[in-house]
């Protein structure tokens, strides 16, 4: 009954009931605000399909993706080491951790498609400049004793800023994050043993140690972000609970633990002015060049061009694989379809 | 040049900053996140069938068994053209550490969900009956193997 009085609805009432719909959608709209609001202050987790706000979508779709895209750029210093590594162990354990690179990476692009981000569209946006990654990546990995130095200090450094984000409000960001966390513990570990080995050796090996210590310190430190009176969305996304520290607290924790580790390996920081803050109860370090940060980051680092040119290299010379997947796949379909129709009759 | 043609060494000073780097680097802009989502019926808000224009490759959840014994859970998702590429894939990138035994991969439009708006009417029904639980027979206590 109710179907045919619809059927010829006069134009007021549907007039009236339009107006109705948008009122359920504000009603929706604030329903979704106070639940949100709710899982904040209980410190639960937002998931995919909850009513998040714009911004906050917008804000852990810039965070997400710009970590996958570093992941996936990550590959790029390590793998030309592969070739070059000094033993069949160390290669073999190079191609272990390049490979979780590459699968932080699609964890990452994973959890950022849950926020409606289409997967091509990222991997367009990064071949096209267009995106951002790490700037830690667009510096170059010079000697082998760089691949102990990027383990040890570019991974503690990531571990370091990541552990808090396995708590991060976004759930699929979160899980994520544990994942990653996992494995990213032996990456840090066998830097660690790259570099001892190195300090333990010749005095050319250990030199060059020393050298690839002094070149990453400076930028893995600066891999926390500005500093915090200089990071805008800090607070905010502090707020959500997306982010746990601050920038300068986290990189304050990381100094400290370096300090200890560069004892063992039997090498110095390259920062005389370290020192413990008995008053904050924080480690101190010397000035960074926010400058380099700034300019690295806007595309005028070392390795920046090489580094894009290289993904958009990798992606042409995939294509053909995509294709016969694809081909492949639409092959097997239509013999199937066949099969049945067969069946059918 | 280094000894072994290694192509990370820039063809000027290696250890310092190249800022006169040629300006033609990529122009970096925030991600265009515009593009408004779609709702898809899984955890993935992206429409998620293979011939969804843009995505080339469909998308499938995956589901691994940790050890004989316990259920697949949902371990997250990854894009392939068909169901046999999909669970190698899954393999390559959820098992690198004998994380499984076995893998489902599950179309993700295939997966229906509930809808998390109406939490409320939905889940109401356990609300209140309490007497579902054994806890809530106390008068038990104290009495022994009940």
């Amino acid at each position: 009954m109710a179907a045919q009085n619809l059927q010829s609805v006069p134009a007021e009432l549907s007039r009236g009931e339009s107006q109705e719909q948008s009122q359920e959608a504000a009603q929706r709209e604030a329903d979704g605000q106070a639940n949100f609001d709710r899982v904040m202050a209980e410190d639960s987790r937002i998931e995919p399909r909850d009513w998040m706000p714009d911004a906050y979508r917008k804000t852990l779709l810039r965070q997400i993706s710009q970590h996958a895209h570093s992941e996936i750029i990550g590959m790029q210093p390590e793998a030309n080491w592969i070739s070059r590594a000094p033993s069949l162990k160390r290669k073999a354990i190079l191609m272990a951790k390049v490979q979780d690179e590459a699968g932080h990476g699609l964890y990452l692009y994973s959890a950022a498609e849950t926020l409606g981000q289409n997967r091509d569209k990222m991997t367009a946006d990064l071949i096209a400049g267009k995106a951002r990654y790490s700037s830690i990546f667009n510096y170059p990995a010079l000697t082998w004793a760089d691949m102990g130095a990027i383990g040890w200090l570019v991974d503690g450094a990531a571990i370091c800023n990541q552990v808090p984000l396995c708590r991060a409000s976004y759930g699929p960001y979160g899980r994520a994050m544990v994942r990653i966390c996992k494995e990213e513990s032996f990456h840090q570990r066998q830097g660690f043993e790259i570099l001892l080995e190195l300090s333990h050796g010749t005095p050319e090996q250990k030199q060059m140690a020393q050298d690839a210590v002094n070149r990453w310190y400076a930028p893995a430190l600066m891999m926390f972000g500005p500093p915090d009176d200089d990071s805008p969305n800090s607070r905010q996304s502090m707020a959500w609970n997306i982010k746990r520290f601050s920038n300068d607290e986290l990189r304050s924790r990381f100094v400290g633990m370096m300090v200890e580790q560069v004892r063992v390996l039997g090498l110095t920081l390259p920062d005389s002015e370290i020192r413990f803050n008995e008053e904050t109860r924080k480690w101190e370090h010397g000035p960074l060049d926010w400058n380099e940060f700034k300019e690295v980051l806007a595309g005028r680092g070392p390795c920046n061009a090489q580094r894009l040119e290289r993904r958009r290299e990798a992606h042409d010379d995939g294509a053909w694989v995509r294709e016969a997947a694809a081909a492949y796949a639409a092959k097997r379909q239509a013999k199937q379809s066949m099969t049945t129709k067969e069946y059918a009759a | 040049m280094s000894p072994h043609g290694n192509p990370e060494v820039p063809a000027s000073s290696a250890t310092e900053i190249n800022r006169e780097a040629p300006k033609a680097s990529p122009v970096v802009e925030p991600a265009d996140i515009k593009s408004s989502p779609v709702v898809g019926p899984g955890e993935t808000r992206v429409s998620t069938s293979s011939n969804t224009p843009g995505n080339a490759w469909g998308l499938w959840e995956v589901f691994v068994r940790s050890s004989r014994g316990l259920s697949h859970v949902h371990a997250g998702s990854l894009h392939a053209p068909d169901a046999a590429m999909a669970l190698r894939n899954a393999r390559d990138l959820y098992t690198r550490r004998n994380e499984g035994v076995s893998i489902w991969v599950v179309p993700a439009d295939a997966i229906a969900a509930s809808d998390p708006d109406s939490k409320g009417s939905f889940f109401e029904s356990p609300q209140g009956k309490d007497y579902r639980h054994a806890t809530y027979y106390t008068k038990s206590e104290g009495v022994k193997h009940l």
